[in-house]
């Protein structure tokens, strides 16, 4: 167990070390990320103003373009460099890489919510720190749950033909209940007097998604990536 | 093979070519009227639309775990019968809708997640088919996440308020209904395992056709 | 096996097709005699249901069939080319 961290544990290092030379990822999706909250919010307009009911909805679509974009811009780099091959050569636990992976996909989707959050606090008036423990919970949750598919899937696409399209198309139909349900314990937490049962109910229903997603993810890792 | 397979084809064929004469002959039912015949042919394929999840979802785990090429096969072909009798669903059930709720469609658990389980499904077979070499494996990790979803889209009708009908009424039919409706899922099951029978044939004889041009170029 | 398919499936429609000719309308239908307007329940009465159940059995057998059609033209394909191969390696 202690290895299985460990191995983890260095793989999500090697991913940070090496982004935080360039930042390259980091600094272009969260560009990214606002530049869609900026669409959004022209996009959906009632009578001159952003429609501020739309708050919740255009934090996640956000986060899930971000999210995905991040998942092949990290991954592409895996590629480029073929250390991915190399990964799967060294002696250590298969799943160990995908948790090193996610951890480190995390670290950037954590990056992308903490400048999106205060956007759309400004933006939409919405009430980002009226419960922002739930607020928190919420957004962990569903981004571990859009993650753990995405990196198993995005890590799957490093040798198959049209991976840029394919990753989005795998992915979106599976985390769409995430989405949903990031997206309505957002919004109850969003309303005037905020629904903390609501997003209690939500935040359960994010924690039953996880387990599946993870264990699933963990289960196939190893015979994916096996030749 | 064959002495097997075509008692198959006309039990399945028969019991299919006679399911409107007992759907027409079923009692109509008293708030819908007519419409409600759609429900013979509606739910059946709902049953087989998971059905075939499922089988998809296990061959596919097979597939992965055993290195088996013949449950890929299974897969591919559970898996198209999966979109298939998905996409049957989709339209008979709006077109049941318009009458029964007065709107082609609602954004409710059960109507949202079949929808989300006939697309996973549909991503299956365009990665098989663009994915390039390879693709099976990932074809295969969907197809587990695919059958992950279907009881999440059988118990949604019960546990949230949604105008589709709960997954009780099938139990509580009227005689008359019963026989029609367990006459059609017969039928339906009957011609299921033989397109599944028949796609799965398809694919080993691609597969030897394959093997042969491998052994043309030696 | 694989020439008969086409008969069984035309020979399948057949009696579909008389059973559907000779089906009754559907129930005693309360909007076909002179029924007041003002004892009519709200717009749902409107609607003809009859189109919507036709083009719903007509959309799952055209499914069903362009299904079986498109396996049967592949399968022959696939068996000529088959054929064509196992002859050409019996050759070398």
């Amino acid at each position: 167990m202690r290895q299985f961290l460990r191995v983890a544990w260095v793989v999500m290092r090697k991913d940070l070390t090496v982004e935080m030379r360039s930042r390259e990822i980091v600094y272009t999706t969260v560009f990214f990320a606002a530049s869609c909250v900026l669409v959004f919010a022209f996009a959906l307009v009632r009578e001159g103003r952003p429609l501020e009911d739309a708050a919740a909805g255009i934090l996640w679509i956000s986060i899930a373009f971000a999210g995905t974009l991040g998942l092949g811009r990290t991954f592409e780099r895996e590629r480029h460099t073929e250390t991915l091959r190399a990964l799967m050569l060294a002696p250590s636990d298969r799943p160990a890489i995908y948790v090193g992976k996610l951890l480190g996909i995390l670290a950037l989707m954590a990056i992308v919510e903490a400048v999106l959050v205060p956007m759309i606090g400004l933006l939409f008036h919405a009430p980002v720190l009226a419960r922002p423990l739930w607020l928190v919970a919420l957004l962990g949750l569903g981004t571990l749950g859009f993650a753990s598919v995405g990196t198993l899937f995005a890590a799957m696409l490093v040798r198959a033909r049209s991976r840029d399209v394919l990753l989005p198309v795998l992915l979106y139909p599976i985390t769409i209940p995430v989405i949903i349900a990031g997206v309505r314990g957002t919004a109850a937490l969003f309303q005037a007097t905020p629904d903390e049962p609501m997003a209690r109910f939500w935040a359960a229903l994010l924690v039953f998604f996880d387990v599946v997603f993870v264990t699933l993810s963990l289960w196939t890792f190893e015979p994916l990536m096996t030749e | 093979m064959a002495r097997v397979f075509l008692p198959l084809v006309l039990v399945a064929m028969a019991l299919f070519a006679a399911a409107p004469l007992v759907v027409a002959n079923a009692p109509p039912e008293q708030t819908m009227g007519l419409v409600q015949k759609i429900f013979y042919y509606h739910v059946p394929s709902a049953m087989l639309m998971f059905v075939s999840a499922f089988v998809c979802g296990i061959a596919s785990a097979v597939f992965l775990f055993r290195r088996s090429a013949a449950a890929d096969r299974v897969a591919l072909a559970a898996g198209e019968l999966v979109v298939l009798f998905g996409a049957i669903v989709l339209v008979t059930g709006p077109l049941w809708a318009r009458k029964a709720w007065g709107v082609w469609w609602e954004w409710d658990a059960r109507l949202t997640s079949s929808l989300l389980l006939w697309m996973i499904f549909l991503a299956y077979l365009l990665v098989r088919r663009f994915g390039g070499p390879g693709s099976e494996k990932l074809a295969g990790a969907m197809a587990l996440f695919g059958m992950a979803n279907v009881p999440f889209v059988y118990v949604s009708v019960n546990y949230w308020r949604t105008l589709h009908p709960k997954t009780s009424v099938v139990m509580t039919l009227a005689p008359g209904m019963r026989a029609a409706f367990w006459f059609c899922v017969a039928a339906f099951a009957a011609l299921y395992v033989l397109l599944l029978t028949l796609r799965k044939r398809l694919e080993d004889r691609q597969a030897e056709v394959e093997q042969l041009y491998l052994a043309a170029e030696d | 096996m694989k020439r008969l398919l086409p008969l069984i499936v035309l020979c399948a429609l057949l009696p579909g097709a008389l059973t559907l000719a000779q089906a009754p309308a559907g129930p005693p239908s309360t909007q076909g005699d002179f029924v007041p307007v003002n004892q009519l329940p709200a717009q749902t009465e409107q609607l003809p249901a009859a189109p919507l159940l036709m083009g719903a059995y007509a959309f799952v057998w055209v499914a069903l069939l362009v299904y079986v059609w498109s396996l049967w033209r592949r399968m022959t394909k696939l068996e000529h080319e088959l054929a064509d191969l196992r002859r050409r390696l019996q050759k070398l």
